[in-house]
């Protein structure tokens, strides 16, 4: 198999990039209409902090509520969609660096993986 | 007010936000906070969820122009993430920490900053490629076209600039920004990169940044769906729209307009900061 370019490798890159944030904004913004048809609360809640239920903080929690077409939680599913994105792009160039045969490079991409994949982890309690 | 004029007006606000960043190169992001905190007096803690899940999306929506271009340096990214999503993570665990008083002074500071440095006058680096020197090791190389045809560039003083992107990485997650006037003075001021392969670098940069970050917002609940949902769109449009209109607007006098604003900005972020009303 021939070596990648890097110019080709970030080509790859960016479409992805593009694919993931148009995939989360139409997710989101569908989340967003169905919002905007049920009747709500009054926005006074915004200038105090509520953490909130499990609902709109885990990954199944949002998984379950999207399911279920709770509106708030297809919104979630669509920002978790975003932070998606960027981990997608380093699982990309640990492929792109290996396909390179940079040894060099596919550890450094690991690494930055393995502390994105920490922080997401957070949310799969 | 009901749901839906709120998130227009905050639609509004990021639409406007996203196309004066984008114009002016500051960024949209950095406002974001202090007009949600200021001016529609939303608790900060969603105000910096809402302005980090913008950031990602701004990021990654403009990725492709700066790939066209072909300036931004992969491998250098790559290496500095390491830094910055490191520092990313220690600074969403001092979020929880530090009290929204000290937040609000930092990012006063750090706004007054990026306006002072939005006038820094771009000089170009040009470190040629030594074999033997840390850079070289560890691939910190590259090739550009300028005026005068393709050169090669390499970095320098590689621990300190590394050093000084994990700062930039904890202010990120700290006060859900993108801090790319931080990341642009590690590439260009510190490891003496070309200007443009910095910049670009950095909006390359800064989207795996704020996602190191957003997963340990997410579980505290700091993401709340209904604003970050409009800012995230707004932001998006505004900053699409601005990459568009840069080439036919006068930038210079809107450069200086707009830094006035994010001065503005910061000071009220401090004094609001000290007095406690956030």
């Amino acid at each position: 198999m021939r070596k990648p370019s890097d110019h080709e490798l970030e080509l790859s890159v960016a479409g992805m990039l593009r694919f993931g944030v148009s995939a989360a904004a139409l997710v989101s913004t569908l989340g967003g209409l169905l919002y905007l048809r049920q009747p709500h609360a009054s926005i006074t809640r915004f200038q105090r902090f509520n953490a909130g239920g499990p609902g709109l903080r885990t990954i199944s929690g949002i998984w379950q509520g999207a399911v279920h077409l709770d509106p708030r939680s297809i919104i979630q599913l669509g920002l978790v969609l975003l932070i998606a994105t960027p981990i997608a792009r380093v699982v990309f160039c640990v492929i792109g660096f290996a396909r390179q045969r940079d040894r060099l490079y596919v550890l450094v991409s690991s690494i930055v993986l393995l502390v994105l994949l920490y922080s997401l982890s957070h949310g799969f309690q | 007010m009901s749901v839906l004029v709120f998130s227009s007006l905050l639609f509004a606000a990021s639409v406007a936000a996203g196309l004066l960043g984008a114009m002016t190169g500051l960024g949209g992001g950095v406002v974001i906070v202090p007009v949600l905190a200021l001016l529609f007096k939303v608790d900060i803690r969603y105000a910096i969820g809402a302005s980090l899940v913008s950031v990602i999306a701004t990021s990654s929506g403009a990725a492709i122009a700066y790939v066209r271009e072909g300036l931004s340096n992969i491998r250098v990214g790559m290496f500095l993430e390491v830094a910055t999503t490191l520092g990313a993570v220690v600074g969403a665990y001092l979020a929880a920490k530090i009290s929204g008083h000290w937040i609000a002074i930092i990012f006063g500071i750090v706004l007054l900053y990026s306006a002072i440095s939005s006038f820094r006058s771009n000089v170009d680096h040009l470190v040629p490629i030594q074999p033997g020197t840390l850079a070289n090791k560890l691939e910190l190389t590259g090739r550009y076209t300028t005026a005068d045809g393709i050169q090669a560039y390499s970095a320098e003083r590689v621990p300190f600039g590394f050093g000084l992107m994990f700062g930039a990485g904890t202010l990120s997650g700290l006060l859900g920004i993108g801090s790319g006037a931080v990341k642009v003075l590690a590439m260009d001021q510190v490891m003496r990169l070309p200007f443009k392969v910095s910049t670009t670098t950095s909006n390359f940069m800064i989207g795996v940044t704020a996602a190191a970050s957003a997963g340990i917002y997410l579980s505290r609940g700091y993401i709340d769906p209904t604003i970050a949902l409009s800012v995230m769109l707004g932001v998006l449009c505004g900053s699409l729209l601005g990459t568009r209109v840069l080439v036919r607007a006068r930038v210079s006098m809107l450069k200086q307009i707009f830094a006035v604003v994010v001065v503005v900005l910061g000071i009220e972020m401090i004094y609001s900061g000290i007095t406690g009303r956030i």
